[in-house]
């Protein structure tokens, strides 16, 4: 969670719980739910290491607030993030491992074993289907096409299994 | 002959097709059983060469087959003319090729309009017709230009819209989607689920498993014959969010 908070805080400084939001503003449902607690730890390692740094704003009728900002490293380090290459979705490889497998084990036919696996993935097509015609929202709509494009690839990947396989 | 409502509406029995080459027989579809009930929305996929087109055409009444039989709402048809056959896609059959197979000289609106006057609509019919599909399709600007005028997607969509012009029972259609982007896709998407909520059976051959996977029942082919058959589950908002949307941060 280093990098995304990061990213939050070279837009202004703020505070933890304000981050906490913002995440689940940005990213809805997509983003795995962040305890606030994760947050803050997350935050005073950062400041450890001298990517941000933080002063105590009093309020006048709450308790204090601990508000936190971007320091020259911290925004050396967003930048590198960003300038780098991600890694790519690994291929479904406990799939194609049981495939490999099935006839040697003599567990379950090939065939028997794509068609399942065919049906699971057109399933789940489906259901991204119903979310995408629901979904008005850029970032959550964007995360559903690529889902749903992976999806093909798997599908196109299985009928190369298929044909020279099967 | 009886459209639309409850019971079978296509048969194929053993339906086979061998083209000759120049030397040896090469087959296309090696015998395959396949019963489509009316209003069904049915999607054959499969990999090039599996015969899914050939399938098609031969249950639309474009390519003979070598053996087997075809059964449209209890009428043999497998051995009609191709005049008889005609006269079954004008009335009762949408066919949508991978090619659009449009009139040329005619232009966009008549294109769709012949298609419903020639299945027994009115003037005015046919005109409403024309509007409504058009409008859904986005392509009610393109209506007075000559198909040759218009993108390999915009013709693809009039394709669609002729096939549907008049109402048929049943609609088969080659990579409807094929030559299409995210948004026109969606549009054809959108145009044959509310055929198929008002009773016309669809089948269709696709490459596309989002289109694939609107339908209601996915038969696989491979090398000619059906490796599968699939019911898909009911189309519903998934309970929880499936695990492949869900970042790792």
């Amino acid at each position: 969670m280093r990098m995304p908070l990061l990213a939050l805080l070279a837009k202004e400084p703020a505070h933890g719980y304000e981050l906490k939001t913002q995440l689940e503003q940005v990213f809805g449902e997509a983003y795995p739910s962040t305890n606030i607690g994760q947050i803050y730890v997350t935050l005073q390692r950062l400041e450890r290491d001298g990517l941000v740094r933080s002063q105590d704003v009093v309020q006048a009728t709450r308790p204090n607030k601990r508000v936190y900002e971007l320091t020259e490293a911290g925004h050396e380090a967003l930048v590198q993030w960003m300038d780098r290459p991600s890694e790519g979705p690994r291929v479904r490889d406990d799939f194609f491992i049981k495939l490999v497998l099935s006839q040697l084990a003599g567990i379950s036919d090939r065939l028997g074993l794509i068609n399942r696996q065919r049906r699971h993935y057109l399933g789940q097509m489906r259901s991204l289907s119903v979310l995408a015609a629901t979904s008005d929202r850029q970032v959550p709509r964007l995360l559903i096409e690529g889902a749903m494009l992976h999806l093909q690839a798997d599908l196109d990947w299985l009928q190369r299994c298929q044909e020279e396989l099967v | 002959m009886t459209t639309g409502g409850a019971g079978l509406l296509l048969e194929a029995k053993g339906l086979a097709k061998v083209f000759r080459g120049d030397s040896v027989p090469v087959p296309a579809v090696r015998g395959v059983d396949l019963a489509l009930q009316a209003g069904e929305f049915a999607a054959i996929i499969g990999p090039s060469g599996s015969g899914k087109s050939t399938l098609l055409h031969m249950l639309g009444g474009l390519e003979p087959p070598t053996s087997g039989e075809i059964w449209l709402a209890g009428q043999r048809v497998d051995g009609l003319t191709q005049a008889r056959w005609a006269v079954l896609r004008r009335r009762h059959i949408g066919f949508v090729f991978q090619f659009f197979n449009l009139v040329s000289n005619m232009t966009v609106a008549d294109n769709v309009e012949l298609a419903a006057l020639m299945g027994g609509a009115t003037r005015k019919q046919a005109r409403d017709r024309r509007a409504e599909l058009l409008a859904e399709l986005g392509l009610t600007a393109r209506s007075d230009a000559a198909p040759a005028r218009l993108s390999g997607g915009e013709q693809q969509r009039v394709a669609l819209a002729r096939a549907m012009a008049n109402r048929p029972s049943l609609l088969l259609a080659d990579e409807p989607t094929g030559n299409l982007d995210s948004g026109a896709s969606q549009a054809v998407l959108r145009l044959l689920a509310r055929a198929h909520a008002d009773g016309q059976a669809i089948l269709l051959v696709t490459h596309d498993a989002r289109v694939a996977s609107a339908a209601d029942r996915v038969i696989s082919l491979f090398d000619g014959i059906v490796i599968d058959d699939a019911v898909m589950p009911p189309q519903a908002r998934p309970a929880r969010l499936p695990s492949m949307l869900k970042l790792r941060g």
